[in-house]
């Protein structure tokens, strides 16, 4: 257990998406698909952030992650090589995705959504359903995970807001379609992006009483339901996304109050942003890489 | 402000004699008071607030002790710390062999000596302060423990900083494993106690740093996070590994612990977790957040150097802390030092019934908290954005006692009333860890949650014990280490 969380594969998928492999063998052994991990740069005043744990592989012990640059933390991790270290991760976490044979499961993704969707569009596809995969982005170019849905999916269905790319649509159309269409309805609809498409997805499917559950991506910080912070009001009650989810039924889920909470911080980051020195911080955490390796 | 200038004459000459006094003359010496930092000096850092006792105060003050052949400060301890024995080692200045005394039943007196309610615990029964008919003239037996505790420790550090770390022996007496879950005082205490008996101890911690409440909830200017710390190097010293990110049910099960790793016995000490809601209108507003998380993200990601944290702190000048506890105090004062302009603290009883150390409420009130007690909310007030603007709320009085004994508070009708804040921060107490029940469901537990344990902290499945929050719900530092000194024991006891 002494060599944890080494970086051994480094992947660019876009411009501002990365995808990394890295040594975790506990997580990799228990991890299922809908779990997450809370990972931090240092011991001293980074902070903590929640990614889904994209893909595992028992054998050589590894978890992907799969990451946006966004804030200050996703910013410097993107700095990271292979062969580095990432000081803290903390996981599996999260309830795993309810796997069973729904029949038609319809997988309604956008943005950055597509990596968590991909164990679940896999384990999914491995519990024999049929899987539809609904992937929207604003544009051609920040299409992402394409190849990588395909494979788990029996029906692809790509669009972008301006048209680049398959259809010039937004997510709900096809979807909308689909639950209206006699013989191809979904059985099951699970959508994790931005949650404004949560939320119209979830309007989407209300009306058909579509089973839908959606995956939240709140702001964490211990994430074993311990500060509260990531909390939402579902169904009228307050739920931990922590320990109660990530994934809820998404016509209970108050997406505005959520969207809201998720922008408590959004003039300080903004201020980070500004202050932040890559060079500095990179040397840094490679300083310390020997004492947090052990 | 310090008696001991004000007292001068009286002390040099008790002084003089103080080996010789009887007990009439001994409770003539001025009670010792504790330095303190400057109230306005001390919003502004996070500085530890009280000083520490000088030798010579502590001499004094140890002389102020009667030597009482009944002690009831040792029956009112909840370790039974022989308080007599190690005041009068004081009086002798034998510091060390104070603090031993100490140790036999305490083993983080400078924890407890910060952190412990003495005014409802040791000194409450002590005889000075009921002769004396004031219980704030009982003799100081917490700031004698943490003056020894503080003489003792700076002592071993010079000592220790030419100790090299990775000399420290990891080979055990015997074969036994024992896992602990956990690092907040019950598991410090277990992890000593029984790597001590010769076993191999490993620490398993959620958190990415050691420590538990010490470290992530009780803030800087109470209790240093250097002393937490050096408790936990003492542990390495001592040759227990830890493991941290490892979240117990998740990472590992009991089961896997027990049967594929290969753990002998398993301690869980993972204190009292989830936090309570008022479930009132708006509690999900952006800038309502729980006092552990204030507290967590102030302490642990040391938001309280906003220069340099990652993690942010929300931006408010006027906050109302809902609670009377010691976490709301330590939440008010926190936000007091971190730039708060107003800081209500909205407690439903009166001051008498305030469940918090009376020095910190104390405190709070010199550092500028504004209580506004007899009230509480009724609903958190957003604008658009749910950005909260204000809070409504309702006046009570007391009322007929409960079931604690303690008088109820009754709302009184249209006595609504509303403050202009920006964040609100609920410290109303926590509820059991819920990973335990999602994750572990072969310890029973009662119906709040807590694991259920026997007279010797053993849970429902063999060789596994438990103790402090978990099991006690939110309860305090020596008592948490009460009970892993119990569990140990059983542990010890069941390895043999
Ligand atoms: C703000 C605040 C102020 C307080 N002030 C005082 C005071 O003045 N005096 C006093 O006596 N008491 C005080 N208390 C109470 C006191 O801190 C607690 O009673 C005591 O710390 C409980 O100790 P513990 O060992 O049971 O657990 P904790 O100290 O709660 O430690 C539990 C540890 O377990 C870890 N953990 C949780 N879940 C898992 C998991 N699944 N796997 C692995 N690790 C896990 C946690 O991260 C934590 O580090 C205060 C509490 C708070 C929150
Ligand atoms: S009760 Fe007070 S005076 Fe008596 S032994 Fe205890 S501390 Fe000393
Ligand atoms: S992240 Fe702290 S309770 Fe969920």
């Amino acid at each position: 257990m002494n060599k944890m969380n080494k970086i051994v594969k480094k992947i660019k998928i876009s411009d501002k998406i990365f995808k990394m492999t890295v040594e975790a063998p506990l997580i990799a052994e228990e991890r299922k698909a809908g779990q997450f991990i809370i990972l931090s740069l240092d011991n001293d005043i980074a902070e903590r952030i929640p990614l889904t744990i994209a893909g595992a592989d028992i054998q050589s012990e590894t978890i992907d992650i799969i990451f946006q640059i966004a804030g200050k933390t996703t910013k410097v991790l993107a700095q990271l090589e292979e062969g580095d270290y990432i000081a803290n991760i903390v996981g599996p976490l999260g309830q795993p995705t309810e796997i069973k044979n729904y029949g038609h499961a319809v997988c309604v993704c956008g943005g950055i959504g597509g990596a968590p969707m991909l164990p679940i569009a896999q384990a999914l596809k491995e519990a024999g359903n049929k899987v539809t995969v609904i992937l929207g982005a604003r544009s051609k170019e920040l299409i992402v995970l394409e190849n990588e849905l395909r494979q788990y999916a029996d029906e692809f269905i790509l669009c972008t807001d301006d048209g680049s790319a398959g259809r010039k649509a937004l997510v709900t159309e096809p979807l909308l379609e689909l639950c209206k269409s006699a013989d191809n309805a979904p059985d099951m609809v699970m959508t994790i992006g931005p949650p404004l498409m949560m939320k119209y997805s979830a309007e989407t499917t209300r009306p058909f009483k579509i089973k839908t559950y959606a995956s939240l991506n709140t702001i964490m910080i211990d994430g074993t339901g311990m500060c509260g912070g990531c909390r939402v009001t579902v169904g009228g009650e307050n739920k931990f996304v922590c320990v109660d989810g990530p994934e809820f039924d998404a016509h209970l889920v108050d997406f505005d109050n959520m969207t809201k909470r998720l922008n408590s911080f959004k003039d300080r980051e903004r201020q980070v942003d500004h202050h932040c020195n890559l060079d500095q911080e990179i040397a840094y955490l490679r300083s310390i890489q020997k004492d947090t390796s052990n | 402000m310090n008696k001991i200038h004000e007292d001068s004459k009286v002390t040099e000459e008790l002084i003089t004699k103080l080996n010789s006094l009887h007990a009439k003359e001994r409770m003539q010496i001025p009670v010792q008071e504790m330095p303190m930092q400057d109230p306005v000096e001390r919003r502004s850092n996070i500085k530890e607030v009280a000083l520490g006792f000088s030798e010579k105060q502590a001499i004094i003050e140890a002389n102020r002790c009667l030597q009482c052949k009944n002690a009831p400060c040792v029956k009112a301890c909840p370790v039974n710390i022989k308080i007599p024995d190690f005041i009068k080692k004081i009086t002798e200045q034998k510091y060390s062999e104070a603090v031993d005394v100490i140790k036999e039943t305490n083993v983080l007196p400078a924890i407890c000596g910060r952190v412990c309610p003495q005014e409802t615990q040791c000194q409450s029964g002590c005889v000075v302060g009921k002769s004396l008919k004031d219980i704030n003239k009982a003799v100081g037996i917490g700031r004698l423990e943490r003056f020894v505790a503080d003489y003792d420790r700076k002592r071993e550090q010079e000592k220790n900083n030419k100790v090299n770390l990775n000399e420290v022996s990891t080979s055990s007496k015997t074969t036994k494993k024992v896992a602990v879950i956990g690092s907040g005082p019950a598991s410090i205490v277990v992890a000593a106690d029984v790597r001590k008996a010769g076993h191999e101890v490993t620490v398993f911690e959620a958190f990415h740093r050691l420590g538990g409440v010490l470290l992530y909830g009780i803030p800087e200017f109470r209790l240093p996070k250097e002393i937490v710390e050096y408790e936990i190097e003492n542990l390495r010293k001592l040759g227990v590994k830890f493991q941290t990110n490892f979240v117990f049910g998740k990472t590992r099960t009991l089961k896997a612990l027990m049967e594929k790793d290969g753990f002998d016995a398993v301690f869980i000490g993972i204190g009292a977790g989830l936090p309570n809601f008022l479930n009132i209108p708006g509690e999900n507003y952006v800038g309502v957040f729980s006092a552990n998380e204030y507290l967590t993200r102030a302490n642990l990601m040391k938001g309280y150097n906003q220069e340099q944290a990652h993690t942010p702190m929300y931006n408010a000048k006027k906050i109302a802390i809902l609670g009377g506890g010691n976490v709301a105090m330590d939440a008010a004062r926190t936000a007091v030092r971190l730039g708060a302009e107003e800081v209500y603290l909205i407690y439903r009883r009166s001051m008498d019934e305030m469940p918090a150390r009376a020095e910190e409420v104390e405190h709070a009130i010199e550092e500028g908290v504004i209580f506004k007690t007899l009230c509480n909310a009724k609903q958190i007030i957003g604008n658009d954005d749910q950005c909260v603007t204000g809070i409504e709320c309702l006046k009570y009085e007391l009322g007929e006692e409960d079931n604690s004994g303690r008088r109820r508070p009754v709302a009184i009708k249209n006595s609504e009333f509303t403050l202009d804040i920006d964040s609100v921060i609920i410290a109303i107490g926590n509820s059991s860890n819920p990973l335990i029940k999602q994750t572990t469901p072969e310890l029973e537990l009662n119906e709040r949650g807590n694991i259920l344990v026997k007279e010797n902290q053993e849970t429902s499945v063999k060789n596994v014990f438990a103790g402090g929050d978990i099991v006690r719900g939110a309860a305090t530092v020596i008592l948490a280490m009460g009970e892993g000194r119990k569990a140990a024991a059983a542990i010890n006891k069941a390895l043999k």
